[in-house]
């Protein structure tokens, strides 16, 4: 099929990308309503459902004191390969008002369930590489001593500099009576030899606005809804250890899941101390393809 | 010192053609492994199928969760609204009817259907991660519930029920 829609010069150029689109196209029309988290920072420990493909964007808004204000943005390609684990592609941009829009780089993160079964808390590990700019804003993570006025400067300025780090995450998290309860401790470790281990923490705590669920398909049921807030931030690196010099932000979060798979979130971070961004206004919207990965696997040669 | 992979070099220096290329490529890497990922645990699965080994989770249940009464055993409203919840998270694998599908075991075999409600619970709480059913503790307690009354309210088929 593919063969007599596409004219062979496109296809030999981009194989890749035109499996891609084929394969979104023809993902069968998703049954699963995504239930997913408020949480923008902070992780719980569900993982993607096995052979879904979930596109989601985000776009953070932050003031700058002593500079420009920007909106970054990235969007997220999460696949779940087994129940047991997620695989995650990010890539990064920023628009920095009265200045530019630029790239900022990208990274692959992995998610392991410890544990088979529920337990009271449960443990996911995460593991990420990144390789970003100085000029990357999306504040997914504060870590260290990370400050608002790192960000103050120009971006020909900030891209100049590049970070390749691998950050680990110990994602602890329970559910009990309909509240979710997450804790993430973070360490993060520059891939170059003189920079220090760094430290930084996400706890989130979540419910949905209704237990039960109504008998009707419904947009606006207060099931589809959850609430929540979440903090985050740096607590040092092995060089200089504690809360000085380092920034948090306290922010409630909203999920809405609409019975059409897609899902919005909205989030509003208050910065705790000057150290910190005044506002990061945050939003996301994403979508679920059930059964991506079969479609894709049959377009190279799985088992119809 | 010259930074590893500078052939991706951020901040705006990378084409689009490159950031479009990782982005494709790994998605289809990861697509392609974990379905053959899958496909291998099936196939080994398919070699030793019997109904046993697909139901035997629901042996591994502890005794007092599958005692458990549902606390809303014959609940009309709860049948639908379990309905619509099934519909939304289980019927991708289970099938629309819970008959089954390559992705998941049917649910009308009387393994399931002479459940206990508390074991069915206990499934949904745990899932059976080994074999591809992710954990359903987030979805709240009762709404849980209420997908085991519509599991509960699903006729008994018979044995030779086709998956």
């Amino acid at each position: 099929m593919v063969a007599r829609i596409i004219p062979e010069p496109i296809r030999r150029k981009f194989p890749g990308l035109i499996a891609l689109i084929f394969s979104l196209l023809f993902c069968r029309p998703s049954l699963v309503l995504a239930q997913e988290s408020p949480y923008i920072v902070t992780y719980d420990h569900y993982l993607e459902e096995p052979g879904s493909l979930e596109v989601e964007y985000f776009s953070t808004f932050g003031t700058q004191r002593g500079g420009n204000d920007f909106d970054a943005f990235w969007t997220e390609f999460e696949y779940g390969a087994t129940a047991w684990w997620t695989t995650e592609l990010y890539v990064d941009g920023q628009t920095t008002f009265n200045d530019s829009t630029i790239f900022t780089g990208f990274r692959v993160e992995n998610r392991f369930r410890l544990l088979q079964r529920e337990h009271l808390v449960n443990p996911v590990l995460y593991i990420e590489y990144e390789q970003t700019s100085g000029a990357d804003k999306i504040l997914k993570e504060v870590e260290g001593h990370d400050v608002q006025s790192d960000y103050a400067d120009s971006n020909a300025v900030l891209r100049k500099e590049h970070d390749h780090e691998l950050e680990m995450k110990l994602l602890l998290s329970s559910t009990f009576k309909g509240w979710n309860v997450a804790v993430n401790p973070i360490v993060t470790k520059n891939l170059l030899p003189s920079e220090p281990w760094e430290f930084a923490y996400a706890i989130g705590a979540s419910r949905p606005l209704a237990l039960k669920a109504s008998p009707n398909r419904c947009n606006f049921c207060l099931e589809n809804f959850i609430a929540g807030v979440e903090m985050y931030g740096g607590l040092g690196d092995t060089q200089s250890a504690g809360l000085h010099d380092t920034s948090h932000y306290l922010a409630p979060v909203v999920a809405w899941n609409l019975p059409s798979d897609w899902t919005f979130r909205l989030s509003s971070g208050f910065g705790l101390n000057d150290n910190s961004h005044r506002l990061l206004l945050r939003w996301g919207i994403s979508r679920e393809f059930s059964g991506f990965g079969e479609v894709v696997g049959r377009l190279f040669g799985g088992r119809p | 010192m010259k930074a590893p992979f500078a052939l991706f070099r951020p901040a705006g220096r990378v084409g689009p053609v490159i950031i479009a290329s990782v982005v494709v490529i790994s998605i289809i890497v990861v697509s392609v492994f974990g379905t053959r990922l899958a496909m291998a645990q099936k196939e080994d699965a398919a070699g030793r199928r019997n109904r046993k080994s697909t139901y035997a989770a629901l042996a591994e249940a502890p005794e007092k969760a599958s005692e458990k009464k549902n606390p809303f055993e014959g609940d009309t409203q709860a049948v639908a609204a379990g309905g619509k919840l099934f519909e939304q998270h289980c019927a991708d694998c289970h099938g629309s009817k819970a008959g089954g599908t390559r992705q998941g075991p049917s649910l009308l075999r009387e393994e399931v259907q002479q459940a206990t409600p508390g074991t069915m619970f206990w499934i949904l709480t745990n899932g059976v991660v080994r074999r591809g059913m992710p954990v359903w503790s987030k979805l709240p307690e009762q709404e849980r519930w209420q997908i085991v009354t519509f599991l509960q309210s699903l006729k008994i088929q018979s044995v030779t029920h086709n998956q």
